[in-house]
């Protein structure tokens, strides 16, 4: 995987992993490029898209796209589902995550992702396991002040809704 | 319940006043997150995260910060890296952080290393002790950090200094870091293969692993190992790895939706299928397996599907086997042949990797190849050109390649965005048009000459420049092959841009295009583009013009005799040369008494408001056949006088619409169509907009009206309101090009306009877009107005039909009008006024009454009845349209007040 990007229907930048070496410019100017690509794509086309030599996987969950960069043999089924599952990762440890779960706490996003896939390749692909990894790391954080988070969740959860069940 | 909910309320404040840093740390961030969604413009967020930036630059430069501070503060520093903006000055604070800090600040300080740097960062050289005393650590948290972010970012030179100790971790009593330690290696055979080559034994322990996370990630080492080695004798174990799990005999938690590990199987498979590659002793292997393997995956999900691809792909690349081959063309098909668009696309790529073996399978899915040839979604649509490359032969070429030039025409000038610079573009667009030629779309030459022509005067110089470089270099080769559109754009840039190039002799430009027109395959339409881009460029070259102009004034071809004509003039008068095609100077518009007169691309046109009439002039325009008209214009040009008067400009818009005999045109019109201007181009210049706009006195009657009689009778009272309503809000007006005639100087548009709902007066406002010079669009607001009057035409009935019609109608007005008594016969002096006036068929006129009809140009009927009472005239008006009989009857007033 070349790289990972999350943004919002209005093409906010939400989460961005690179797994290539690249300069800001060209990271912006990539992501400025991909954001433009997948959001002009209309509901019933594929979640494919041919950029460069490369092949853009995205979905879409609720407000939010997941959009990874692969290789062209790369299995393009297989790297969607890999998105599902870190989707499911993220509904696992929010609770039926919303994309203000992942504006709001990106540092945790970017812990799970790097415990899932580490160097653009999948490390571990057991839910249990990358979840029980986050927890130990966790428990060394001082009380975690889920009174102010939930509070905060459901704010704006009726605004932006959460995703499907996963 | 309720007690439940007091008792956490109270507690609340308490929970916000224990909260320590942890808290007020995510509180920061989230201030900055509302404020910033709060926010309306991107130049209200630029500022309120330089204040924050520069806010957090005092904090981290302040001593007094604490690690805790520190952390907090990287996070929004990540935040705002990920908003785009540079927090760089905070980059060597995450690598303290992640120095100097207790395990929670390690864990941010590490994070934004990754995110900030990339592996060529010089401070990552910082970060090697910290990794290195990390590693070494016996807290596994730690451990697992250094290993993580070793595995993302490292700087290759050192390598060596780590490689040790993450050696050592392949033997840690824990998975999670055993995982961790094999990532990292196969990190390190990606950058710098050599540094790793003695641990490949420790490679083997790793894919021997007890835990399946470990050995999994193995696998990514050995898919690169076995592009390198053959590692054929671990064929044996790949296919046992691969029985075990397609067997479930992995623990549970590795399943997805249902499926045992399939990273894992999608990953031996590949590795299977490298091992089995024209290898037939190993790929027997792995038969009995790959069966399995195909005939286990039948849950319907996408994650089965993406091991059958797996499979299928495997299937094709190893040795073949009759059976397999069949089971997997079959789930070829069951791709192809899904509703589902995603497995249809990777039904298309399994078949055009597929295909190469054998051809024949394509012809099964003809029907549905052919179906996602013309598949909206661009991305179906070239895999499946992919496919059709892939089984080209000799007696499909034709039209398969016809199919690719349709998506090429497609593609130039879209992806012209994305051109990564002007010669490649220039290239590109050659490859097309000389590949391409003749058979490409006049979209596709006439496109990519707007995009030359639009563009800004010293931006895009640099584009024509090359494209005049390269079509001199184009005619200095063999032309003869040339398709005709490549020629015509070729001399169409030489003819405008030409003299943009100083290094180049204009005279050679001229003795290239003249030998053009000497090659027998030229095209008359080739030869014509050529004349007019020599005419642009025959300034000042006489004598090579001369004879030119000599040589052609004998050809058979009339409009080439005429072209050469004009060429002779022209390269001899050079103040007529100048008024004709100035030179990369904007042409600005002139408006003059209700004419406009204004350059678009590469035509005048003429619009004349008041006839409705917009005369097309090519900037080829046959400059002495039509004399008049053209001298005409050019007069107004040259003179830019504002006090001209139309005279010569007919009036063409009669009572029965325009009038058919267009004498300012007809001579233009008669000439051979040489379809200079590929047609279609001006006609995106304009647009009619129709806006009712009743005369104010008029809306203020209604208004009282309205006022005065509102609730004395529904019908009236609606009618009026109505009426109002129709004046102030709808469109009352449509029109459409009803035909353009074009010759080779000039085109005509007529604008048919129809009355929907009929008002007493209309304005209409349109615009006419066009651009004077590259890049810079004008737009020129005409309007004019046109009452009920001017639709209105007689309608033509018998008496007999007049009364069937009369009580079918079901709106009617009666209001009592002026007769006309200076006459012996008022009824019938005060119907011919009418008639004279506004068009109207007097049906019959039986003693003291008349009946009239008309109608609304392809509209409604009205009927008018009207007798003699007194000294006045009764009139009785219907029609099936609510609005008109109160139009008509104001103009009949109008008509009569006025006689």
């Amino acid at each position: 995987m070349q790289f990972m990007l999350l943004f919002s229907r209005q093409g906010k930048l939400r989460l961005q992993k690179w797994y290539v070496p690249l300069s800001d410019s060209q990271k912006k100017k990539i992501s400025r490029e991909v954001i433009q690509m997948v959001l002009a794509r209309k509901p019933k086309m594929c979640s494919f898209l041919e950029w460069r030599d490369q092949k853009i996987v995205y979905k879409r969950y609720a407000s939010l796209y997941f959009c990874c960069a692969v290789e062209d043999q790369e299995n393009e089924l297989i790297t969607l589902e890999i998105i599902h599952r870190y989707v499911e990762l993220l509904d696992k440890y929010f609770g039926s995550v919303c994309e203000l779960d992942i504006i709001f706490n990106f540092e945790k996003a970017y812990y799970i992702l790097d415990e899932f896939i580490l160097g653009g390749e999948a490390q571990e692909t057991s839910k249990k396991i990358v979840l029980k990894a986050i927890e130990q790391a966790d428990m060394l954080q001082e009380v975690r002040n889920t009174h102010i988070a939930c509070l905060f969740v459901l704010v704006y959860e009726v605004t932006i809704g959460s995703f499907p069940s996963c | 319940m309720s007690d439940v909910v007091e008792k956490t309320l109270t507690a609340l404040p308490a929970l916000f006043d224990s909260q320590t840093g942890a808290a007020k740390i995510t509180n920061r961030l989230r201030q900055l997150i509302k404020s910033i969604t709060e926010l309306t413009s991107k130049h209200e967020e630029e500022n309120l995260i330089k204040q924050e930036l520069s806010a957090m630059k005092e904090q981290v430069s302040s001593p007094n910060t604490t690690m805790k501070q520190m952390r907090e503060i990287m996070v929004r520093a990540m935040y705002c890296e990920m908003l785009g903006y540079d927090a760089s000055f905070t980059y060597i604070h995450a690598i303290k952080l992640a120095q100097q800090g207790g395990v929670l600040e390690k864990r941010v300080g590490y994070l934004a290393v990754s995110l900030f740097l990339n592996e060529g960062h010089e401070l990552l050289l910082l970060l090697v002790n910290t990794v290195l005393k990390d590693l070494q650590s016996t807290n596994l948290i730690e451990a697992c950090m250094a290993l993580t972010v070793v595995a993302q970012v490292f700087p290759k030179d050192m390598i060596p200094a780590v490689l040790p100790l993450v050696e050592d971790k392949l033997s840690h009593p824990k998975e999670i870091i055993r995982r961790k330690a094999v990532l990292a290696l196969y990190k390190f055979y990606l950058i710098a293969p050599n540094q790793v080559q003695h641990i490949h034994a420790k490679f083997r322990k790793a894919l021997c692993d007890k835990d399946p996370g470990v050995m999994t990630s193995s696998l990514h080492i050995y898919l690169q190992l076995i592009r390198v080695n053959s590692y054929k004798d671990l064929t044996g174990s790949f296919v046992t790895i691969l029985k075990q799990v397609v067997g479930g005999k992995l623990p549970l938690d590795f399943n997805y939706h249902s499926v045992p590990a399939p990273w894992l199987q999608i990953q031996l498979l590949r590795i299977l299928s490298l091992l089995g590659k024209e290898d037939q002793s190993t790929s027997e292997l792995m038969y009995e397996v790959l069966d399995e393997s195909l005939r286990r995956a039948e849950m319907n999900h996408n994650i089965t599907y993406a091991i059958l691809y797996e499979c299928v792909k495997a299937v094709y690349t190893i040795h073949p086997k009759a059976e397999l081959l069949e089971k997997a063309a079959r789930c070829i098909g069951n791709f192809v042949l899904s509703p589902k668009i995603n497995l249809k696309y990777l039904g298309l790529k399994a078949l055009t990797y597929v295909v190469q073996h054998d051809a024949k399978l394509a012809l099964q899915h003809q029907m549905t190849i052919i179906e996602c040839l013309d598949h909206s979604d661009f991305t179906i649509k070239r895999e499946t050109l992919e496919l059709l490359f892939r089984i080209t032969n000799a007696q499909n070429v034709t039209v398969i390649i016809e199919k690719m030039l349709d998506f090429l025409c497609y593609v130039p000038i879209k992806t012209l965005t994305f051109a990564p610079d002007n010669s490649w573009f220039i290239q590109t667009m050659n490859d097309v048009f000389s590949i391409g030629g003749d058979l490409l779309q006049q979209d596709v030459p006439n496109n990519f000459l707007r995009l030359l022509a639009e563009g800004k005067p010293e931006e895009d110089d640099q584009l024509r420049l090359y494209a005049v470089d390269s079509y001199l270099t184009v005619l200095k080769g063999h032309t003869s092959h040339l398709p005709q559109c490549f020629l015509q754009v070729m001399s169409w840039v030489l003819g405008e841009y030409a003299h943009l190039q100083e290094s180049v002799d204009q005279r050679e430009v001229i003795q290239f295009l003249t030998q053009l027109l000497d090659q027998r395959s030229v095209s008359s339409e080739t030869r014509v583009w050529i004349l007019s881009a020599l005419t642009k460029i025959s300034e000042g070259q006489t004598d090579l013009i001369l004879d030119l102009a000599e040589s052609l004034s004998s050809s058979q071809d009339t409009v080439l005799r005429q072209q050469a004509q004009e060429l002779r003039h022209l390269s001899q008068d050079s103040q007529l040369h100048e008024w004709a095609l100035p030179r990369g100077a904007p042409w600005d518009s002139i408006e003059v008494a209700g004419l406009i007169v204004f350059p678009y691309y590469d035509k005048l046109f003429l619009l004349n408001i008041n006839s409705g009439y917009l005369l097309t002039f090519s900037r080829y325009s046959n400059f002495f056949r039509c004399t008049c008209i053209c001298l005409y214009i050019n007069f107004v040009y040259h003179f830019s006088s504002s006090t001209l008067i139309l005279e010569g400009v007919k009036r063409v818009w009669g009572k029965d619409g325009y009038l058919p005999q267009k004498e300012a045109t007809a001579p233009l019109v008669d000439e051979p169509s040489a379809a200079v201007q590929p047609p279609g181009q001006h006609e995106a210049a304009e647009r009619i907009e129709s806006r009712p706009e009743p005369s104010t006195q008029n809306q203020d009657k209604q208004q009282l009206a309205s006022s005065l009689f509102v609730g004395l009778g529904v019908g009236s009272s609606m009618s009026l309101v109505r009426k109002l309503y129709y004046d102030g809000f709808t469109v009352s007006l449509r029109g459409n090009v009803v035909d353009c005639l074009e010759a080779r100087s000039t085109s005509v548009c007529h604008y048919a306009l129809l009355m929907d709902d009929p008002h007493t007066n209309v304005s209409f406002t349109g615009t006419v877009s066009y651009q004077t010079q590259p890049g810079h669009t004008n737009t020129l607001p005409f309007s004019g107005t046109l009452s009920t009057a001017d639709f209105i035409r007689p309608l033509v009935v018998t008496t007999e039909e007049y009364g069937k019609l009369w009580l079918s109608l079901s709106h009617d007005v009666k209001q009592n009008l002026k007769l006309l008594t200076d006459a012996g016969d008022p009824l019938r002096t005060t119907l011919n006024a009418l008639k004279d006036a506004l068009q109207l068929h007097v049906v019959d006129i039986i003693g003291s009454e008349g009946i009239v009809a008309c109608r609304l140009l392809s509209g409604a009927p009205c009927l008018l009845h009207c007798r003699v009472n007194g000294t006045a005239l009764a009139m009785w008006l219907r029609s099936p349209h609510p609005a008109l009989p109160d139009c008509i009857l104001y103009h009949c007033q109008r008509a009569l007040t006025h006689h």
